[in-house]
């Protein structure tokens, strides 16, 4: 008799709670992927193409359909790191060439520009000026370090050229201060 | 329970967590007077000294400027102007070692003193005649930025909206040998606190608490003495520790407040100020002397005179240095700053600027060079030590980490970088360099993620411009497309009425032709129009699949074929019409010799003959024209192929006319077999043919018509060079060009 009575109270409660859960399961659907969101964040957004696909988001969306996750030389080790956390898979070493370890921007050597506005169509960010026949020129603070501008250049005259230090992106070295003050 | 205010007037001072006592090492330099020294031979004047951006320099090189003058505009808010400390002429202005830990190079005015000292006009302000905008803006203009190390702008830290409760003059001085406010305050405490009046007229605070550590007793009196009987003036005596100079460390000694983490004094009603701003503000308002000086303490036991100097800024540190009796050591360390917080530099050129007060040159058993680092012990002494009340020990693991996540759970963005957890350290780990390197990691990463935000926005805008550009395109494409079409109608019309013109035009100059041999003419006329009659008749009869003229008359039929039989009765019309001419010479010369020049005539009157026969032709093709036309909807590649062979005809045509005079072309072998090859092709090559042919007999005079141009017409596009006549190679490659682009160009257009 007892052992009925609690197959009837078991029964119910797991009624109330499948009844709950599944509501809960509605209610508070997750509409869109977030993942492609949170793989979109962590890549460096250079939009340089490097990976093999058109930007930044459609290399998220490929990772998100399973794609590797060493693709991105501009992102380094950080990313894949971060790539690997996120996405539960082991991190694997950069699949391109050795990153450059600096940060680069492109140069253009403006006494040799012709003008044909090649790399202007090739820069994914707008950060190239200049008009036909007339000079161009880099926006440093604009340029992504993604290399599209030097191959199509037909006179080569772009360089990537390391950023120079500033004094606010400066790194502290560890010999700087002393902070010892001996006991006399 | 007495209220804060009430606590703060009874005299209490409360303490703060944490904290170090080092060697103060301060009596060296706190009994002797501010030394003045020789101008120096140059001075480095680094355009930027202050947090923010530099100012827009206003002289050239060469140029020479009085003591005073401003060499910079303030062109920002978050900009300050840097003044001549001295007259002389500017030698330069370029990339010179900045007073900061990285040595870095940042753009530099050299100036030369000529010696004089030469001020510029002066105009001195009094405070209580001027209003804060004028002090505010006299404040900017005299180039007065935080003294006490980080040079913050003064005019915007004491441009304030909200309510201010306490302005505090940090007066502590707590980091070891440096004295230089110290010597201000017992020389001149009476500016200083005329500096401070004209803070508290800005700010209007409640009370005005001078926080001083109590090992500078003298320093208190002399400002105890200025400050006489005011109201609302606190001298408040903290014990010796280090850091208690620091802002947060201060404010929680006067007032028991704590700020909150990433948050400004001003938010809980606190406006701080160093002692050496105040009585900066005081000399640039009472006596317009812009920020050219300030007192450095020049220490360490490799100099025989340890003292306060007064310095214009710019000299260089070596100059001070000399000035004092400097004994260099073998790889003697020269630092900028005090043993705690300050940085060893490598080019003793570095100028003096506005936030320096302190320069060491200490021997090596003074202090000690960085010592190897051990692992860390977790004895928990750094956490004791940290004035934050932070854990070091954590956010030395983290760290080394790069944990940066986890750096911020534990708050590194409110490490002072004092130093004291190092100074404690048993393992003599240098954690305060750590939290640096750290903290510039996580700049770097805001920097970058905010980079990566806007380069994201302009990828997106470019993606976003391009695909409107592709649109736009587009719909100017099909809309040139429409055009080109409403044309074409237009102008095909056009020919047709066109044609009609010339037939009209043949006629009136045959008939002009025929009295020269009326009979003759009139007799081969009627003969060969006999024959041509007969002759189709005859083809008539002959071709099975479909009469040329029940296919003229109904062109809807059946469209392609009419369009076959049509180019294969043209073609067999005109090799008669060719033949008919031959026959027709021959009775010609028979008669030549009768009449004089009768060669000509002949000529002329097979000539006639022959634009006769083609006459007919065009009279039946214009019944295949319609098919053509007819045809062209239906398939599209059919009407591209049409528009490119009308091109090609139109381009050819042209070139004839131009050449035309001389252009004596055997009439080329119309049999080459056009059906053959494609039979649309051919009727449409036909009704090109028979248009440049009319356009050419109503401008020849001479009428030497050739066909030859139909046979080449039928493979146009394969070989539009070769229908050219040989004379002119060049026109006609010219043409050729002109005519494949055209045709390319509709190609290109068509597919959009």
């Amino acid at each position: 008799m007892s052992i009925i009575t609690a197959l009837w109270a078991l029964g119910i409660l797991a009624l109330i709670f499948g009844a709950v859960l599944g509501y809960a399961a509605i209610r508070f659907k997750v509409d869109s992927d977030p993942l492609v969101e949170q793989i979109d964040e962590i890549l460096p957004q250079t939009q340089c193409g490097q990976c093999g696909y058109p930007g930044c988001r459609p290399y998220a969306e490929a990772i998100a359909n399973g794609d590797d996750i060493n693709k991105c030389p501009p992102g380094g080790d950080a990313t894949i790191k971060k790539l690997a956390d996120l996405m539960g898979v082991e991190a694997k070493p950069l699949d391109a060439a050795q990153t450059p370890a600096v940060k680069r921007v492109a140069f253009i050597r403006e006494d040799e520009c012709i003008g044909c506005t090649k790399c202007i169509q090739a820069c994914p960010v707008d950060a190239i000026v200049g008009a036909s026949k007339q000079m161009h020129t880099v926006i440093v603070d604009e340029c992504t370090g993604c290399d599209l501008c030097v191959e199509p250049c037909p006179v080569d005259c772009i360089d990537m050229v390391p950023l120079a230090s500033s004094i606010e992106r400066w790194k502290w070295d560890l010999k700087a201060i002393p902070v010892k003050v001996l006991e006399s | 329970m007495p209220t804060l205010f009430q606590q703060i007037q009874a005299g209490k001072v409360w303490d703060f967590h944490g904290g170090i006592h080092p060697p103060s090492r301060k009596e060296r330099t706190n009994q002797k007077p501010v030394a003045l020294l020789d101008i120096p031979d140059r001075l480095y004047i680094p355009l930027r000294q202050h947090i923010g951006v530099p100012g827009k320099v206003l002289v050239k090189v060469g140029d020479r400027v009085l003591k005073g003058q401003a060499l910079t505009q303030a062109d920002n808010a978050m900009a300050v102007p840097v003044h001549a400390p001295t007259s002389g002429t500017v030698l330069a202005i370029e990339l010179h070692t900045s007073a900061h830990p990285s040595s870095l190079a940042e753009p530099t005015l050299v100036l030369a003193p000529d010696g004089m000292d030469e001020w510029r006009p002066r105009r001195p302000l009094d405070p209580d005649q001027v209003d804060i905008y004028t002090l505010l803006e006299r404040i900017q203009e005299s180039g007065i930025s935080g003294m006490g190390g980080a040079g913050f702008p003064t005019h915007i830290k004491v441009n304030v909206k909200q309510p201010v409760d306490y302005l505090i003059i940090n007066a502590v001085e707590c980091e070891p040998y440096i004295t230089a406010d110290d010597m201000l305050m017992q020389e001149r405490a009476s500016d200083i606190i005329a500096g401070i009046e004209i803070l508290v007229k800005l700010l209007s605070p409640k009370a005005v608490l001078i926080g001083i550590e109590d090992d500078k007793p003298i320093a208190a009196a002399s400002l105890k003495a200025a400050i006489g009987q005011k109201d609302n003036y606190f001298v408040r005596e903290v014990p010796t520790k280090y850091p208690s100079g620091g802002e947060k460390q201060l404010i929680q000694l006067l007032t028991n407040k704590e700020v909150p983490a990433g948050r400004r004094p001003l938010d809980i009603g606190i406006v701080m100020q160093n002692v050496g701003t105040a009585f900066a503000i005081a000399q640039a308002v009472l006596d317009d002397i812009p920020l050219i000086h300030r007192v450095v303490t020049v220490a360490g036991e490799t100099l025989a005179q340890q003292q306060n100097v007064l310095a214009l800024i710019g000299t260089p540190v070596s100059d001070l240095l000399n000035a004092c009796g400097f004994q260099a050591e073998p790889q003697q360390r020269i630092i900028i700053g005090g043993p705690m917080m300050g940085f060893a530099i490598a080019d003793w050129s570095v100028p003096v600027v506005k936030t320096t007060n302190c320069i060491l040159a200490p021997t090596e058993n003074e202090l000690g060079a960085a010592s190897d680092e051990m692992d860390c012990i977790r004895c928990g002494a750094c956490a004791d030590a940290c004035p934050a009340s932070l854990l070091p020990q954590q956010l030395l693991w983290y760290s080394k980490a790069k944990d940066q996540d986890k750096l911020a759970e534990y708050n590194l963005s409110d490490c002072i970088e004092c130093g004291a957890c190092a100074y404690v350290c048993p393992s003599e780990i240098p954690l305060v360099h750590y939290y640096r390197v750290a903290k510039a990691d996580i700049r770097e990463t805001q920097r970058e993620a905010l980079k990566a935000e806007q380069a994201k926005a302009r990828f997106d805008a470019r993606t976003e411009r391009l695909e409107r550009d592709k649109q736009e395109r587009l719909e100017r494409n099909q809309q040139l497309a429409a055009q080109r079409v409403a044309q074409q109608q237009a102008s095909g019309q056009a020919t047709q009425s066109a044609a009609a013109v010339q037939q009209a035009l043949e006629r009136t100059q045959q008939q002009n032709a025929q009295p020269l041999d009326k009979e003759q003419i009139i007799a081969e006329r009627e003969r060969k129009k006999a024959e041509a009659l007969a002759y189709q008749q005859q083809k008539q009869q002959a071709v099975t699949s479909a009469p040329v003229a029940d296919d003229a008359a109904t062109p809807a039929e059946d469209p392609r074929k009419a369009a076959i039989a049509a180019a294969l009765a043209r073609a067999k019309a005109k090799k008669q019409a060719e033949a008919l001419p031959e026959v027709a010479a021959e009775p010609a010369p028979a008669e030549a010799p009768a009449a004089d020049a009768d060669a000509k005539k002949a000529a002329v009157a097979a000539a006639i003959a022959r634009a006769k026969a083609k006459k007919l032709s065009q009279q039946e093709p214009e019944a295949a024209v319609e098919p053509a036309p007819a045809e062209a909807p239906a398939s599209d590649v059919d009407a591209k192929k049409a528009a490119v062979a009308a091109a090609i005809a139109r381009a050819k045509a042209k070139k004839l006319t131009q050449q035309e005079p001389e252009a004596a072309v055997e009439p080329a072998s119309v049999e080459t077999p056009a059906p053959d090859v494609d039979a649309k092709k051919a009727a449409v090559a036909a009704a090109i043919a028979r248009a440049k042919a009319k356009k050419l007999a109503e401008q020849a005079q001479v009428q030497q018509i050739e066909p030859a141009p139909a046979a080449e017409v039928t493979e146009p596009v394969a070989a539009p060079a070769e229908s050219a006549p040989e004379q002119d190679a060049k026109k006609a490659a010219i043409a050729a060009a002109i005519a494949r682009a055209k045709a390319k160009k509709q190609q290109n257009s068509e597919p959009l």
